[in-house]
C-alpha cells in the first residue's frame, strides 16, 4: 500500500514537473507583454520596452526564464504579477478558497441530483419518464456553460429580485409548473395507470398549493422553517429513509430513525439558545455536526437487534438532514434584516463577487450572503455536470441490472426493495469513483466560465485576467494547482476504487 | 414487420467508460429477450405444435436474421442509423442550418442570397429600434399572412449592423471550426491510440504518459493558452501583412486544428482499449501467420473492426467542440474581429442583453442547435453500430402481437378439429 502511494506520488510529482515545463513554453510563447508598448506614441517608447524586456528578462531564452520560475517555486516564491506589483501569494489568497467553495458545492449537489435521477431513470427503462429525462439530460449536455451563466445573470437575477420585492401568484406559470412537478412523480412512482392519475392529482395539488401558501402568506418577506418545519421535514425524511434502505418492516431501524428525529427536534429550542448567548463561528458548527451524527450512532447502537448497521445509517443520515435543516433554520432567520440592509437595498440575489463588501455581517448573515452570492453560478454549473450524471448512473445502473446475480436474488424471492438498494445500487455506485475526477476537471475548466461572468475573484478569473494582462507567473500557479488538483483526485479515486471494489489490489 | 424504432436514444454510456478491464458491456435484461413476437413465458408452447419462435424469432433465415439477410455489414448499420428518429431528426436540422447559413452569406468570396455582410461596419438604418423584424404566419401566433423575413429578421445591434447576417456567417464559422477539429482530434487520438494499443509495451506506456499529461488541465484553459497564441503570434513576431490576412482568413481552421490537439485524448484511450482487445482475436494472428505486415494488419484487420467506436466519439467529440468553440471565443482567446463566432457575438453584446435580448437569443439559440443535433447523430450512430441493439416494440405492439398470435392459434385449433 505504502509502495503504491509512494509510486503514486512520484509518478504525480514527475507529471507535474513535465506539465510545468510544456505549459511553460506555451504560455511564454502566447504571451505578448509588449503589446500595449507596440500602439504606444509616447517618446520614450524605446526606453520603456527595453526597461520592460530587462524586468522580465525577455532578452534570454524561454528555458531561462523557466528555471527562474521553477527554482522560485520549489522554494515557495510563486512569482510576481508584474503589471499589478502583486505577489501572486497574496493574489491567490481567498482565490482558492472562492473556487474550491464553488467548484465543490456544484460537484456535490450535481452528484447527488443526477445519481438519483439516473436511478429511478434507470428503473422506469423506456417509459414516457426515462425518454423525457434523457431528452432533459441531452439538451442540458448540449448547453453552453457561458450562455447559461449569462441569461442567469442577465434575466433570471432580475426576474427573482422583482419577485422577491413584490411577490405575486403568477397564475398560468404556477400551473405549468405544477404539472411539470405532478407529471414527474408520476413517471418517478410508476405503477398502475390509476396509481399514476392519483399520484399526479396529488403532486400537482401539492407543489401549487405549497406555492400559493408561500406567496400568500408572507412566508417570503421573513422565510423560515421554523421549529414545526424542521420537525415535519425531519419526520417525513425519517420515514423515507427507513423505507429505501431499511423496509418499514425492520421496526428497530424505523424507531431508531423516528428517535433521532426527536432528539433533534428536542434540541432545536436548546440551539437557538445556544446561538443567542454564544456566537456562532465555523468550528462550533462543525463540533455540533459531529456530536450529532456520534448521538445518532449511539441511538442506533441502543436499537440494536441483529442488523445495527442499517440503523445506524439511517439514523445518522436522518441526523445529517435535522442538523442541516436546523442551520438553514437559523440562517434564514436574518434573512429580514440582510434584505433591508443598507448594503442589499431589497436585491437580495446577487449577480457580481463572492460577497458583498463592506458588509456589516455576524457569523449568520456572512452565511446568508455567501448563499446568495454561490446561488447563480452554481445553478450554472450543475445545470450541465448533472446531466452527464444522469446519462452515466442510468447507464451503469442499467448495466447492474442485467447481470446474473441480480436475477439470481429477484429468483430467491427477495422484496424489489432489497435487489435495487442493497443488491444492485452498490455496485452500480461503482463506476462513479472513476468519473467524478474526470468531471471535477471539467467543472474546474466550467468555473473558469462562471467565475468570469459573475465577477468572482476565483482562480478561473485569475487565469483569465493575468492572461490578458500577460502576466505568466499567476498563469503558471493556476496551472500547477489545478494540475495538483486533478492528480490528487485521481489517485484519490483509485484508493477508493481499491476500497470498493474487492477484486482491485493497489500493491499489484 | 414494423420497422419503426420506438427509442430515440440509447444509453450514453459506452462500455469502454467503465473502468476495469472485463466489465461486461451494458445490457438490459428486456432488450435481449424481448424478441418481437415472442414474449418469453407468457404463451404456453404445446408440443409437437410449431414452435412460435419460429415465425419472427432467433435463428438463422428467420425474424431478426431475416431482415439483414445478404446485407454486408455497413448496409446493417446504415439501414439502422436511418431507422433512428432522433438521429434523422439531428441530421435534418444540421443539414438545414448548415445550408441555411451557407447559401445566406456564401462561402469564400462568392455572395449569397442574403443583401447585407456581416461586416461590423456595415451600418443600416435602424428600423423599430433594431427589434427582429421576422414575423411568424398568422397560424403560427404571428402577425404576417406568411412567414416574412423583413429587413433585418434577427435584429440590428446599438450601431445598426445586421444580426441574421452576423449569427449567419458565425454559424459557418463554428460549423468549420466543428468539422476541422473533429477531423484533428480523429486523426491525431486514432494514431496514437493505434499505436500505444498494437505496440503495447513501452511506446504504450509514453504514449498515454502524455495523454495523461493533457487531460490533467481543463480543456479551456489550455484551449486558451493556444487561442492566445493564435491572436497574439502576428503582433509579437512581427508578420506581414500578407501573413496577417492570410491568418486571419483562416483563422477558424488554424483555431479547429490547435483545439483538435487538445481534445485528442479521450478517443486515444478508447481506440487503445478496443485494439488492445482486437490484436488477440485469431483473425489477426492468421493475417500475421499469412505474412502481413504491421501496417497491414492495423489498416485492414483492426481499424475496421474499431470504426464503430471511432465514429461514434469523433461525433460526440464534435458536439462537445461547439461549446469549447463559443466559449473560448466569448472569453476572448477563439475567434476574435475580423471573423465572426457565435460566441463572439454573445461577447461583444453581452452589456446589452437587457435592451436588446435578441442580440443573445439568437446566437444562443443557434449553439444549442448544432450541439443537440451532433449530440443526436452520434447517439444514432452508437445504437447503428452497437450489435446489441435491438428494436423494442412498444407495450401497445407488444399486446396487439400477442392477440394476433393468439387468435391465430385458436382458429388452426378450430381448423384442426
Amino acid at each position: 500500500m505504502l509502495r503504491f502511494l509512494l509510486r503514486r506520488f512520484f509518478l504525480a510529482l514527475g507529471t507535474l514537473l513535465v506539465l510545468s515545463v510544456l505549459v511553460y513554453f506555451m504560455v511564454d510563447l502566447a504571451l505578448d507583454p509588449l503589446a500595449d508598448l507596440r500602439q504606444s506614441t509616447s517618446p520614450n517608447k524605446a526606453d520603456l520596452v527595453a526597461r520592460r524586456v530587462a524586468l522580465l528578462k525577455l532578452d534570454e531564452p524561454w528555458w531561462v526564464r523557466y528555471f527562474d520560475w521553477l527554482g522560485g517555486f520549489v522554494r515557495g516564491d510563486l512569482g510576481m504579477a508584474w503589471r499589478t506589483q502583486q505577489t501572486v501569494a497574496s493574489q491567490l489568497q481567498g482565490a482558492v478558497t472562492t473556487s474550491i467553495s464553488l467548484v465543490l458545492s456544484a460537484t456535490v449537489l450535481a452528484l447527488m441530483l443526477g445519481i438519483m435521477i439516473g436511478i429511478v431513470s434507470a428503473l422506469r427503462q423506456y417509459t414516457g419518464f426515462d425518454y423525457s429525462i434523457t431528452l432533459v439530460s441531452f439538451v442540458l449536455y448540449s448547453l453552453p456553460v457561458f450562455w447559461v451563466a449569462v441569461l442567469l445573470k442577465q434575466f433570471m437575477a432580475i426576474g427573482m429580485n422583482d419577485f422577491l420585492d413584490n411577490p405575486t401568484l403568477n397564475v398560468p406559470v404556477t400551473t405549468v409548473i405544477s404539472a411539470v412537478f405532478g407529471l414527474f412523480w408520476a413517471g418517478a412512482l410508476g405503477g398502475s395507470p390509476r396509481r399514476k392519475i392519483l399520484v399526479f392529482a396529488a403532486a400537482t395539488l401539492i407543489t401549487g398549493g405549497t406555492w400559493a401558501f408561500i406567496v400568500f402568506s408572507g412566508w417570503l418577506d421573513a422565510p423560515r422553517l421554523g421549529f414545526f418545519g424542521v420537525g415535519i421535514i425531519g419526520f417525513a425524511f425519517a420515514v423515507i429513509i427507513t423505507m429505501a434502505f431499511a423496509g418499514l418492516n425492520n421496526k428497530r431501524a424505523l424507531y431508531s430513525a423516528l428517535t433521532t428525529a426527536a432528539v433533534g427536534l428536542g434540541v432545536y429550542y436548546g440551539l437557538q439558545w445556544l446561538w443567542f448567548y454564544v456566537p456562532a463561528d465555523f468550528w462550533q458548527i462543525v463540533l455540533l455536526l459531529v456530536s450529532a451524527i456520534a448521538v445518532a450512532m449511539l441511538i442506533g447502537w441502543l436499537w440494536g437487534g441483529p442488523d445495527r448497521g442499517v440503523s445506524m445509517r439511517g439514523a445518522v443520515i436522518v441526523a445529517l438532514i435535522i442538523a442541516v435543516m436546523t442551520f438553514v433554520d437559523r440562517v434564514l432567520q436574518v434573512y429580514p434584516e440582510y434584505y433591508n440592509s443598507s448594503m442589499i437595498r431589497g436585491r437580495p440575489i446577487a449577480t457580481i463577487g463572492a460577497q458583498t463588501p463592506n458588509l456589516n455581517a455576524d457569523f449568520w448573515m456572512a452565511n446568508l450572503d455567501r448563499f446568495t452570492h454561490l446561488l447563480l453560478p452554481t445553478v450554472a454549473l450543475v445545470l450541465i455536470s448533472f446531466a452527464g450524471y444522469t446519462r452515466y448512473q442510468r447507464g451503469s445502473m442499467l448495466e447492474v441490472l442485467s447481470q446474473e446475480y441480480i436475477r439470481t436474488a429477484r429468483a430467491k424471492g427477495l422484496s424489489e426493495r432489497v435487489v435495487i438498494v442493497r443488491h444492485a445500487l452498490r455496485n452500480a455506485l461503482m463506476p462513479l469513483a472513476s468519473i467524478i475526477p474526470v468531471d471535477l476537471v471539467a467543472v474546474i475548466g466550467g468555473a473558469v466560465i462562471t467565475e468570469t461572468i459573475f465577477g468572482w475573484s476565483g482562480m478561473g478569473k485569475l487565469f483569465i485576467d493575468s492572461m490578458q494582462n500577460s502576466e505568466i507567473d499567476p498563469v503558471m500557479a493556476y496551472v500547477m494547482i489545478t494540475g495538483a488538483l486533478a492528480m490528487t483526485a485521481n489517485l484519490l479515486a483509485d484508493l477508493l476504487y481499491a476500497v470498493l471494489d474487492p477484486r482491485i489490489r493497489v500493491n499489484a | 414487420m414494423n420497422t419503426n424504432d420506438d427509442r430515440p436514444f440509447e444509453d450514453s454510456i459506452r462500455p469502454d467508460d467503465l473502468p476495469g478491464e472485463g466489465t461486461v458491456p451494458p445490457e438490459d435484461v428486456r432488450k435481449d429477450e424481448a424478441v418481437p413476437g415472442v414474449l418469453p413465458g407468457t404463451l404456453p408452447v404445446e408440443p409437437g405444435e410449431p414452435v412460435l419462435g419460429d415465425e419472427s424469432g432467433r435463428g438463422e433465415g428467420v425474424g431478426e436474421a431475416k431482415e439483414v439477410e445478404g446485407l454486408s455489414q455497413g448496409q446493417i448499420v446504415w439501414r439502422r442509423f436511418v431507422r433512428h428518429k432522433g438521429a434523422m431528426a439531428g441530421l435534418g436540422v444540421l443539414l438545414a442550418i448548415a445550408l441555411f447559413s451557407f447559401s445566406a452569406m456564401g462561402i469564400g468570396p462568392i455572395r449569397g442570397w442574403w443583401q447585407y455582410s456581416d461586416n461590423a461596419l456595415a451600418t443600416h438604418p435602424m428600423i423599430n429600434n433594431g427589434a427582429p423584424t421576422i414575423t411568424l404566419p398568422t397560424w403560427l401566433g404571428g402577425t404576417a399572412a406568411t412567414l416574412s423575413f423583413g429587413d433585418h429578421p434577427f435584429g440590428q445591434d446599438n450601431i445598426g449592423t445586421d444580426n441574421f447576417a452576423a449569427v449567419m456567417k458565425g454559424v459557418q464559422t463554428s460549423l468549420l471550426v466543428m468539422l476541422v477539429l473533429g477531423l484533428t482530434a480523429l486523426i491525431v487520438g486514432v494514431v496514437v491510440g493505434a499505436l500505444s494499443g498494437y505496440y503495447r509495451g513501452k511506446l504504450d506506456t509514453g504514449l498515454m504518459r502524455v495523454t495523461d499529461l493533457v487531460i490533467t488541465l481543463p480543456v479551456i484553459v489550455l484551449g486558451a493558452v493556444l487561442g492566445k497564441l493564435l491572436s497574439a503570434a502576428p503582433d509579437k513576431f512581427g508578420w506581414s501583412i500578407e501573413t496577417r490576412i492570410a491568418v486571419d482568413a483562416a483563422m477558424p481552421l488554424l483555431l479547429g486544428i490547435l483545439l483538435g490537439l487538445v481534445l485528442w485524448p479521450s478517443l486515444a484511450r478508447l481506440v487503445r482499449a478496443e485494439f488492445l482487445g482486437l490484436r488477440e482475436r485469431e483473425f489477426v494472428d492468421s493475417a500475421r501467420v499469412a505474412g502481413a505486415s504491421d501496417w497491414r494488419i492495423i489498416t485492414k484487420h483492426i481499424l475496421p473492426n474499431a470504426v464503430g467506436v471511432i465514429i461514434v466519439n469523433t461525433t460526440l467529440l464534435m458536439s462537445s467542440a461547439v461549446v469549447l468553440e463559443t466559449a473560448l471565443s466569448f472569453l476572448g482567446f477563439g475567434i476574435s474581429a475580423p471573423n465572426v463566432s457565435l460566441g463572439n457575438l454573445i461577447s461583444i453584446n453581452q452589456g446589452a442583453f437587457q435592451t436588446r435580448p435578441w442580440l443573445f437569443w439568437w446566437p444562443g439559440l443557434f449553439i444549442i442547435l448544432i450541439a443537440l443535433s451532433v449530440n443526436f447523430i452520434g447517439d444514432g450512430l452508437r445504437d447503428a453500430f452497437d450489435p446489441r441493439t435491438k428494436r423494442i416494440p412498444s407495450k401497445r405492439e407488444m399486446d396487439k402481437a400477442l392477440a394476433r398470435i393468439q387468435s391465430e392459434s385458436a382458429t388452426a385449433e378450430v381448423g384442426a378439429r
